[in-house]
């Protein structure tokens, strides 16, 4: 069978459900002890799985199949999740996460997984040196509670741990009888009466009068000292008929101990005086010498409705193109058919051609509706990342996403994630302060960051609002003036949102050294230029001591972008608005020669001249023949330039068309657009004129 | 079995070539060319064709051969290699035939021309016509553009 046909869709599909899994193992990890998520989580692991050994994937589908093998110990309730566990499970998204990312690449997904499926495997066979003998089964029909781990005196204890110092084998191992026998004592005699055979058994639980009189339920747990290998002891059990499963761990002085703390926690569970034991199973022993940190909080305010039934069909984002595209025709007859109409003068016609319009207009609408995706398939990354980073930090931090379902186009929404993962490490990293100091600030120890969404007029703003330091203007301004951004003169004359601007400046970083989350050798400089060639900005608002605030302007679509078209001879080009400062005409005797530069005063300041029609070599417009020159004065940051064109034409919604790929990249052209009368006109990339 | 291969042939000069049928999308007539500036010489700009914003390329130029006026008979013929879309200023074409696979011979060693590594072969016809199959991959290979261009500049 060709499964092409189906890789786009096992990918999407990956995508959500690794997705899901992220976002609810974030959720278990706040509450450990819901068995709900752990179910839910587990039906998308073993989805994920089928989906991957259909597709043949096979690394895919067996790292799924460990996570599910955990999984179903802890919904059964035979494992308590626990930071190991979590890191683990974690570790395997990420590794899943790289392999589908593989196949999209149209790789194999393979990847070498074996030290996450070694993990994975030492939780399940409660191996794992963390200690964690599976948890207590119970069974409420009987009085009987069986712990797995058989609690020592401190005889037998000394036992073991000298057998295992003179370097005997010693062994833990748990038998489950066949539900179905009809005579368990027996069973369980026989496997007591192989392995006395072959070694000693220190201490059993249930005791062996208790288990010859049937008082225990199907399992039953030993401590055993032998010569014999472990493999080898659990085949000879397992040879026993009715004997479900026999597991057999060798134990070193580490793992001995451990199983023995827990053991005493679990007789303290049953020494209470209303055991509970569904409800308080044995602390997981290796974290209860140190509380388990539970680094990050991560709540979306807007809680997600439970599982709606989807209501979305997945279209192919090339289909929308050529939607799109089919749709720019339309229009472009409709004006020509306006156009006809009002030159036929019949009533008729015109008024069906109003209808069209009206029609088209609306249709419009929708189409472009259609690319326009919520946020939050970006934010939805961000909990993970969040909490990754306080735990690499050793903060505690509160992600609160707002306004998830605030919708982009999709090509704003592709471009935004990297500066916006910039931004939250930077309020991670260099916002919120640590623990110990936020405690000294007289601050709660969890530092909250907001990452909000919402909709403005035309614009769609992303905030990023931490509860940290702030920014002092004066540490700074100094630091400016130490890298040469600034002088001390220019900066006394700044306002405080000015001096905070200086952070996107380039080569600017305020951290004393380079870290591994945030100082990646680049600077805020390039989140800026990023939001900027997106048609957006940036501005940042901090009060000292309190917390800073990065707002991110965008625009809602890429696709259609306001812009200025220009004249230059027979040819028409477009410049984007949102980098045009204004329109001017110039004489030509006001065009200066500098060190070989061409140069106008424009508002008190010089600033380079450019020929639009030398740079692009238009071949029947040239501005040196004119006295006096039309002029389009762009802007880059900070920085101005005017670039003389022959005549304005007007402004104009235009939508923005690749150019292919045969074409290379060609400097100062970002792309093309097609006009009103069907002719192609190019967009000027201004960036590109300033350097 | 005789495999058959259709082919659509296209006329440079006096010249007949031939592409594969699958891998052309349309011929169109001439239309408004928009010029895209610092290009390659033979890129003769961009088109709008029913939305889509696609180059063109003066076949003349591309294979060094004189270039000349366009005439009512001129076409665009628009290719698709992968996901590339290229429309070819041809001087006419008209006609689409069947040639048999095993009528193509290797292209000749030739001197001067079009470079033989544009050409896949040689097919010869019934009536004694020679058709010349275009490697598209080659016409459309940048690399050896940009190589090119910097010998010259």
């Amino acid at each position: 069978m060709d499964m092409n046909q189906y890789l786009s869709m096992f990918i999407d599909e990956s995508n959500d459900h690794l997705q899901s899994l992220n976002e609810n193992m974030l959720q278990l990890e706040g509450s450990p002890e819901d068995l709900g998520i752990v179910q839910v989580i587990f039906r998308s692991a073993h989805t994920l799985k089928g989906m991957a050994a259909t597709m043949g994937f096979e690394d895919l589908a067996s790292l799924t199949h460990k996570m599910e093998n955990v999984l179903d110990l802890v919904r059964n309730e035979k494992l308590k999740m626990q930071d190991f566990i979590f890191d683990t499970l974690f570790k395997s998204l990420d590794a899943l996460e790289n392999m589908v990312q593989d196949i999209t690449g149209g790789g194999e997904g393979k990847a070498d997984v074996s030290s996450i499926v070694a993990s994975l495997q030492a939780i399940e066979s409660g191996e794992w040196t963390g200690g964690t003998a599976p948890v207590t089964e119970v069974n409420q029909s009987s009085s009987t509670v069986t712990p797995s781990a058989v609690e020592l005196d401190e005889f037998q204890y000394s036992v073991l741990d000298q057998s295992i110092a003179e370097g005997h084998r010693v062994l833990y191992i748990e038998v489950l009888v066949s539900e179905q026998s009809q005579l368990k004592g027996v069973r369980a005699y026989m496997v007591f009466d192989m392995l006395e055979r072959s070694g000693e058994i220190v201490k059993s639980f249930p005791t062996v009068q208790d288990i010859e009189q049937e008082k225990f339920e199907r399992s039953f747990s030993l401590y055993y000292i032998t010569t014999k290998e472990a493999q080898e002891l659990e085949k000879g059990i397992m040879s026993i008929s009715e004997i479900e499963s026999a597991k057999v761990i060798q134990l070193d002085q580490e793992t001995l101990q451990q199983m023995t703390n827990q053991a005493a926690a679990t007789a303290e569970v049953e020494a209470a005086p209303v055991p509970a034991p569904v409800d308080a199973p044995p602390e997981p022993s290796s974290s209860s010498k140190e509380e388990p940190k539970k680094p990050v909080v991560t709540k979306t305010a807007a809680p997600k409705q439970a599982a709606a039934p989807s209501r979305t069909i997945r279209v192919d984002i090339e289909r929308l193109d050529v939607l799109m595209n089919l749709f720019s025709e339309l229009l472009i007859d409709r004006s020509r058919l306006e156009q006809l109409a009002s030159e036929t003068g019949n009533n008729d016609l015109s008024d069906t051609v109003a209808h069209l319009s009206r029609v088209s207009t609306d249709l419009q609408n929708i189409v472009l509706k259609l690319r326009m995706v919520p946020v939050d398939t970006v934010f939805n990354r961000f909990p993970r990342m969040i909490r990754d980073l306080a735990k690499t930090l050793d903060k505690k931090i509160d992600l609160v996403i707002t306004g998830a379902e605030t919708e982009l186009d999709r090509t704003v929404i592709d471009e935004i994630g990297d500066p916006l993962v910039h931004l939250l490490r930077n309020a991670v990293d260099h916002g919120v302060e640590s623990i110990a100091e936020r405690v000294a600030a007289g601050k709660p120890e969890l530092g909250t960051v907001n990452l909000r969404a919402f909709h403005s007029g035309n614009h769609v703003f992303i905030e990023i609002e931490d509860d940290g330091k702030g920014i002092y203007r004066d540490n700074l301004l100094r630091t400016a003036v130490k890298r040469g951004v600034v002088t001390e003169e220019q900066g006394a004359k700044m306002s405080d949102d000015e001096v905070n601007q200086l952070l996107f400046a380039p080569g600017f970083s305020t951290a004393d050294k380079i870290s591994d989350i945030s100082g990646r050798g680049v600077g805020l400089d390039v989140v800026k230029s990023k939001i900027t060639s997106l048609g957006g900005n940036v501005t940042i608002h901090s009060t000292p001591g309190k917390g800073t605030n990065f707002s991110v302007q965008l625009p809602l679509t890429l696709s259609i972008i306001a812009a200025m078209l220009v004249r230059l001879g027979s040819e028409k080009y477009a410049v984007p608005l949102s980098s045009i400062v204004e329109t001017a005409i110039v004489q030509r005797e006001q065009v200066r020669n500098i060190h070989g530069n061409k140069m106008i005063t424009f508002r008190e300041s010089l600033i380079p001249y450019l020929s639009l029609s030398e740079v692009f070599g238009v071949p029947d417009f040239n501005d040196a023949d004119e006295q006096e020159t039309e002029i389009v004065v762009i802007r880059k940051g900070e920085r101005l330039a005017a670039v003389a064109v022959e005549e304005f034409i007007g402004q104009s919604e235009i939508v923005l068309k690749s150019m292919g790929t045969y074409l290379p990249a060609i400097e100062g052209i970002s792309g093309a657009t097609i006009l009103g009368d069907g002719q192609v006109a190019l967009i000027l990339d201004p960036n590109a004129f300033i350097k | 079995m005789e495999e058959e291969l259709k082919v659509i042939v296209f006329k440079l000069g006096s010249e007949e070539y031939g592409i594969e049928v699958d891998k052309v999308q349309t011929i169109e007539r001439m239309m408004p060319i928009t010029r895209v500036p610092k290009t390659f010489s033979f890129v003769k700009g961009v088109i709008n064709l029913r939305g889509v914003v696609i180059p063109v390329i003066d076949l003349r130029g591309r294979f060094s051969l004189r270039e000349t006026e366009y005439t009512d008979q001129t076409r665009i013929v628009i290719v698709g290699v992968d996901d590339m879309q290229v429309g070819f200023i041809v001087d006419s074409a008209n006609d689409v035939i069947d040639i048999k696979r095993d009528a193509i011979d290797s292209p000749p060693e030739v001197v001067g021309g079009v470079k033989a590594r544009y050409l896949r072969g040689v097919a010869k016809l019934e009536d004694a016509r020679l058709l010349i199959m275009l490697n598209l991959n080659e016409v459309l290979n940048k690399s050896e553009v940009v190589q090119l261009e910097s010998i010259e500049g």
